[in-house]
């Protein structure tokens, strides 16, 4: 079995209370952090350990805790983003579910690093229940003077307030997430200025995924370079991946980051193979927004090596021929998918998520769902396709935030695999049309 | 605080947690409560009203509009008056895959509606919504709090003979 990090404890009975959690260990990070570190010292840990942003865009958490601004006399603040929205990504609402102290914890030590006294959980609306889970853990780590004023007696004071979202994909965002968190529409904001710099009521400001934070009770109880020596190269540590579609065991799994695509496509340890009497298709390995890749290129790269559950071996070959990690969202589809209709469903989704800000994305994400409906439904001409990939290259990069890249790139790299398919809808649209109809290469053209 | 023309207030148990909400952030950052009490708002009429968002408009001291902008940007609050159960449908890729479209049109022939339509005993309103972070268990709807997963046909009979008794 691979080591777990996060999840060594999720399946014991009681975790999400604070007794149990407590008697696994449980804060016992924040008694080492608070009694006998400075905070500096805590973010020194963080940036040995090389934890990178698990939200999606990687960036390494300790490195974003240093360019934290600190002017004399302006309150610090962390906010955790639990907005957890992105596609087949479902981790974050697993583990705040099942192990809510864990997140709790993190908090505390990320705060005290920081010297935020006042930190806050961004949670998506729809997860109320969580919320009401979180709140409880609050309250009882509250009861046991982990939180609040005077924690354990060190003069540290910290409050944490949950906050929920109101339904908006955009608000993962971490600038969209602030204004939503001032009670405004989620826009994302134009950077500079950074939130290390001006962030939340415009005072500097860390956000960080729910995953990242969670990382840290285990990193001050055994080090940075322990969490370091886990995982493979700038992959350290553990990753939750969000296994989804049309394998034998979707959940949420924890693994050593490093371990091969094929182990934990196949494995029984993981999703368990491709659901009975049916083959693998094509993966989209790190949510939504990430580049769709064909079955030949997902359990090796295009140099024939293997492909590994990392950073840089998901992203080998670039776009041409790699992916990314991204959120973990490991969306699985076997032969019976058809690309064209869920590049269409997709784009439906970044339509309706577009914030409005920016033309391109807003326009764009619209002309590319309308494209794609059209082709989907049997009436496509072949100057749709190029059609496509012009819009796509219009919106990427010409936009305040990235949600425009995300639109962008799903639709991208689904014309670049699976040309074919599009093709095939557009010259036989009436087979393309039938229920159920999915493009199976030449062959099926009789 | 005063109250609106039409008498639109929240009970005093919902006035105490919108209170204590207000109260979780900085001297001046009210606005901040803006989300969470709609949540509440939403909670007690079950939709909102104009009336109800000038009134919560009034309780954080902004302005009006600047609640209905923030009423609109938002998916989860309802301008219109909705049924008993709101059942919000998971429409994205990942519920698709596990046949999240037949088990929605089986939905949508049970309850004799559309999208965005309520049954006319006022029992169901249809919503349909983007991915509900639940894509390992899909597919899924959700009405109010509740997760209902794994859908199936079948399981969608028996959830909605359930909510109509």
């Amino acid at each position: 079995m691979a080591r777990k990090i996060l999840t060594e404890h999720i399946n014991v009975p009681g975790i999400e209370t604070f007794d149990v959690y407590r008697k696994q260990g449980g804060y016992t990070a924040v008694e080492k952090a608070i009694k006998t570190m400075t905070p500096e010292e805590v973010v020194e840990e963080a940036k040995k350990s090389g934890v990178r942003g698990r939200g999606g865009a990687g960036f390494p958490m300790g490195m974003k805790w240093g360019f934290l601004a600190k002017p004399e006399g302006v309150p610090r603040y962390l906010v955790c983003n639990a907005d957890e929205s992105e596609p087949g990504t479902f981790k974050d609402h697993h583990l705040m579910k099942c192990i809510p102290h864990l997140l709790i914890e993190g908090m505390i030590i990320s705060s005290f690093a920081l010297g935020a006294h006042k930190s806050f959980i961004y949670v998506r609306g729809e997860l109320m229940y969580v919320i009401r889970i979180l709140e409880k853990a609050i309250e009882e780590a509250k009861a046991q003077g982990f939180l609040g004023k005077n924690i354990l007696g060190s003069g540290y004071d910290l409050e944490l307030v949950v906050q929920p979202g109101g339904g908006a994909y955009i608000c993962g965002e971490e600038t969209a997430l602030l204004e939503s968190l001032e009670g405004k529409r989620g826009n994302p904001r134009n950077k500079p200025p950074f939130p290390a710099v001006k962030g939340l009521y415009q005072s500097p400001t860390v956000v960080n995924n729910v995953e990242s934070i969670s990382n840290m009770p285990w990193i001050i109880n055994n080090g940075g370079d322990a969490y370091a020596a886990i995982g493979i190269g700038r992959s350290t540590g553990t990753k939750l991946i969000s296994a989804s579609g049309h394998i034998q065991k979707p959940g949420v799994y924890e693994i050593e980051l490093g371990v091969s695509v094929d182990e934990f496509l196949n494995s029984d340890e993981y999703c368990g193979g491709i659901r009975k009497g049916h083959y693998l298709k094509a993966l989209v390995a790190g949510g939504s927004s990430v580049p769709i890749l064909p079955a030949h290129l997902i359990t090796k790269t295009a140099n024939g090596e293997d492909r590994l559950m990392s950073y840089e071996s998901l992203s080998d070959g670039g776009f041409a021929t790699g992916t990314m990690l991204g959120s973990g969202g490991f969306i699985v589809f076997d032969e019976t998918a058809c690309i064209v209709r869920n590049t269409w469903n997709f784009s439906r989704f970044y339509h309706h998520e577009s914030c409005g800000q920016c033309s391109p994305c807003r326009e764009g994400t619209g002309w590319m769902e309308k494209v794609l409906h059209r082709i989907e439904h049997g009436h496509g001409s072949m100057h749709d396709i190029d059609l496509l990939v012009d819009i796509s290259k219009k919106i990427e990069g010409n936009t305040i935030c990235p949600l425009g890249d995300a639109a962008a790139w799903p639709v991208a790299s689904a014309i670049r695999h699976f040309r074919d398919e599009f093709v095939w809808h557009i010259t036989h649209p009436h087979e393309a049309t039938q229920p159920g109809a999915v493009y199976m290469g030449e062959m099926a053209l009789v | 605080m005063t109250e609106s023309p039409n008498l639109v207030a929240f009970t005093p148990e919902r006035l105490e947690k919108v209170k204590e909400i207000i109260a979780r952030y900085p001297e001046g950052r009210q606005k901040s409560a803006l989300l969470p009490v709609l949540h509440v708002a939403q909670e007690q009429w079950g939709w909102l009203s104009s009336e109800v968002m000038d009134y919560v408009a009034g309780i954080l001291s902004i302005e009006p509009v600047e609640v209905y902008e923030v009423a609109t940007f938002y998916t989860m609050y309802h301008l219109d008056p909705v049924g008993k159960h709101v059942i919000e449908y998971c429409r994205t890729g990942p519920c698709c895959l596990m046949g999240g479209e037949d088990v929605y049109g089986h939905l949508k022939n049970k309850l004799g509606i559309d999208a965005g339509e309520t049954t006319s005993d006022g029992l169901f309103t249809l919503k349909e919504v983007e991915c509900l972070a639940a894509c390992g268990w899909g597919p899924v709807f959700q009405i109010r709090e509740q997760f209902y997963m794994n859908l199936t046909n079948d399981k969608v009979d028996q959830i909605i003979e359930e909510l109509s008794k």
